[in-house]
């Protein structure tokens, strides 16, 4: 594939699954030609559902529709959706329902609409529910593999977008696996972890580190919850040092939850990277290098880790 | 069911709310005697349902929106034949299933977890959706409280079940004017309720809300209504059947005494006393 935005590949993936699974329903809040469910409403008239700009609503409705069997896709943009905590939290999380979530225009990358529309607090909220997963797939093929896989999960699923077309970090052949990190490459110094739209930044750290003799590992995190903790105590012990690397909030996300496995492992040195601000309108690249994501800010933050 | 019968079933309800708040010493008595009717009608009368096939696919649905004033749901599940009797005295307790608001987890004949206001009725118009999205033919009752109705989303899930031409959706609305803080007119006035809801493309019944007769009628209406989703207000007394909790906001939320109890028992049993 090409870079392309994920939420696209989420609008081809669950129109193409709605083809053979007819209790797959798409739920949308006046946003369809930007979270991508355009096409399934035309394909899918009958089991798609624009309940105006009412997220609120649209989440227990979505809650209720899969308390009787169907499997909703309920969209907005993240920071729309998930503002809706108290509702997912009762009518998705606490019934147990089988509701994914699907937040697009996740991040400062969204770029010009400015920070109204930005999500940098969402992946925290989701966190903290219990039965809640989240998953941020970091290019199309990811995507695609990830959509299909949260269709047949059993429970509440949290996806995050993004608007802004990501490039390609996965090789063709790619398969998902819920839960798993996964390594884009090796190195021996520092593992840099980082999870969607930044994944391009974080490998292009790892190109500026070899510059100067230190060798990066790069791990891609698609699933902050439940965070593969594994993973990250194997690389805690043969690393020590680890960078999490995110376009979201710094406090509730990737890195949050990176630093508490390794805390309570007690081993290892973690140094978040991550949105400390309100941002603002701009283009990515632009906001990336303001507010801390680009590929020099995430390398610098690993040079500080080799002392 | 015969009226009478009914009215025999609803005082066996009530009796049961008292004994169960008694024994969890906290809990709603005032809601939950002032739905009681509504919900006994809707479990012994109105309702498809098979106490011993739960989980019926084509099952009628119930949602309590109003969750503080679920004691009168267990009751009326209790009666029906789901579970045990004695399983209701566990209310509020650790370990129990009897959560103080109606957890679908732990206790799987409720249809909805629910008990933050506002959010039940957007769940009802989903189980609705879902009838009308996979042809099935169950119906799908939602219980919401008069206080509820400030809030926001129950708007937005009223615009939406007349958009979704959801004909199998009926609500009950139990409008008895009192919510924990005071007189609903005082806190925050919902009049004019019922242009309201005619306002935004409900068929619209009001009955009195203890009156078996008319609250079978208009449930009946509802069903043979074809277009569109019912609101059914239903005039109803706070804390009704017990002297001293009708229409006083102290009995919103609070348990009677083990003295009071029996007391409010044997008003229920009797009939309240003479005014004095």
């Amino acid at each position: 594939m090409s870079a392309i935005a994920t939420r696209v590949t989420f609008g081809e993936t669950v129109t193409r699954l709605a083809d053979t699974n007819p209790d797959i329903v798409v739920l949308d809040a006046d946003l369809r030609k930007s979270t991508m469910t355009d096409e399934f409403s035309r394909k899918h008239p009958e089991r798609f559902f624009d309940v105006g700009i009412a997220e609120g609503n649209m989440v227990g409705v979505g809650a209720g529709m899969a308390l009787a069997g169907k499997i909703p896709f309920i969209c907005s943009f993240a920071c729309f959706v998930v503002g809706r905590f108290e509702q997912i939290r009762m009518a998705v999380a606490y019934n147990r329902a089988n509701v994914k979530i699907v937040g697009t225009h996740a991040g400062i990358g969204i770029g010009e609409d400015g920070y109204s529309q930005m999500a940098t607090e969402d992946m925290g909220l989701m966190r903290t529910l219990p039965n809640m997963a989240v998953v941020q797939p970091a290019d199309g093929i990811e995507t695609r593999g990830a959509v299909e896989y949260i269709a047949q999960h059993d429970g509440p699923v949290f996806l995050r977008l993004t608007r802004q077309k990501v490039a390609d970090v996965n090789g063709e052949g790619y398969e998902f696996r819920f839960g798993k990190a996964v390594v884009l490459r090796e190195g021996a110094d520092v593992s840099l972890v980082g999870t969607g739209a930044v994944m391009e930044n974080v490998l292009k750290a790892a190109d500026l580190l070899a510059a100067q003799g230190i060798s990066a590992q790069v791990a891609n995190i698609h699933t902050i919850k439940p965070i593969d903790t594994g993973f990250i105590e194997s690389v805690a012990s043969s690393h020590g040092r680890i960078v999490t690397v995110e376009d979201h909030g710094i406090s509730g996300g990737l890195g949050s939850a990176v630093a508490e496995a390794v805390a309570e492992l007690g081993r290892g040195r973690v140094k978040r990277v991550g949105v400390t601000e309100f941002a603002e309108s701009g283009d990515t690249e632009g906001l990336y290098g303001k507010y801390g994501l680009s590929a020099e800010h995430i390398s610098a933050a690993a040079v500080g880790l080799m002392d | 069911m015969t009226i009478p019968e009914l009215e025999a079933i609803a005082k066996e309800i009530r009796v049961d709310v008292i004994r169960m708040l008694v024994e969890a010493g906290s809990g709603h008595p005032g809601g939950s005697l002032s739905c009681t009717d509504m919900v006994t009608a809707l479990y012994f009368h109105q309702m498809r349902h098979r106490p011993d096939q739960p989980d019926w696919a084509d099952r009628d649905r119930f949602v309590l929106s109003k969750g503080h004033c679920v004691p009168a749901v267990y009751a009326a599940l209790a009666r029906a034949g789901y579970f045990e009797r004695e399983e209701t005295l566990s209310l509020r307790k650790l370990n129990s299933r009897m959560q103080g608001h109606p957890d679908r987890h732990r206790f799987p004949y409720v249809e909805a977890s629910t008990g933050s206001l506002g959010q039940g009725l957007s769940v009802a118009v989903g189980m609705a959706l879902a009838a009308k999205a996979g042809g099935k033919d169950y119906r799908t009752y939602c219980v919401i409280s008069d206080g509820e109705c400030q809030a926001g989303q129950i708007w937005e899930a009223a615009m939406s079940a007349p958009r979704f031409k959801l004909d199998n959706l009926c609500v009950l609305m139990d409008y008895n004017h009192i919510q924990l803080s005071g007189v609903t007119d005082d806190i925050m006035s919902l009049e004019p309720l019922l242009d309201k809801w005619r306002a935004f493309n409900w068929n619209t019944l009001e009955i009195d809300g203890h009156d078996f007769p008319a609250i079978l009628d208009a449930l009946k209406a509802a069903e043979q209504h074809r277009d569109g989703p019912t609101m059914i207000v239903c005039q109803t007394v706070k804390g009704k059947g017990v002297s001293f909790m009708e229409n006083r906001w102290e009995w919103h939320g609070k348990a009677p005494s083990r003295e009071e109890g029996e007391q409010a028992i044997a008003e229920i049993v009797n009939g309240a006393p003479p005014a004095s």
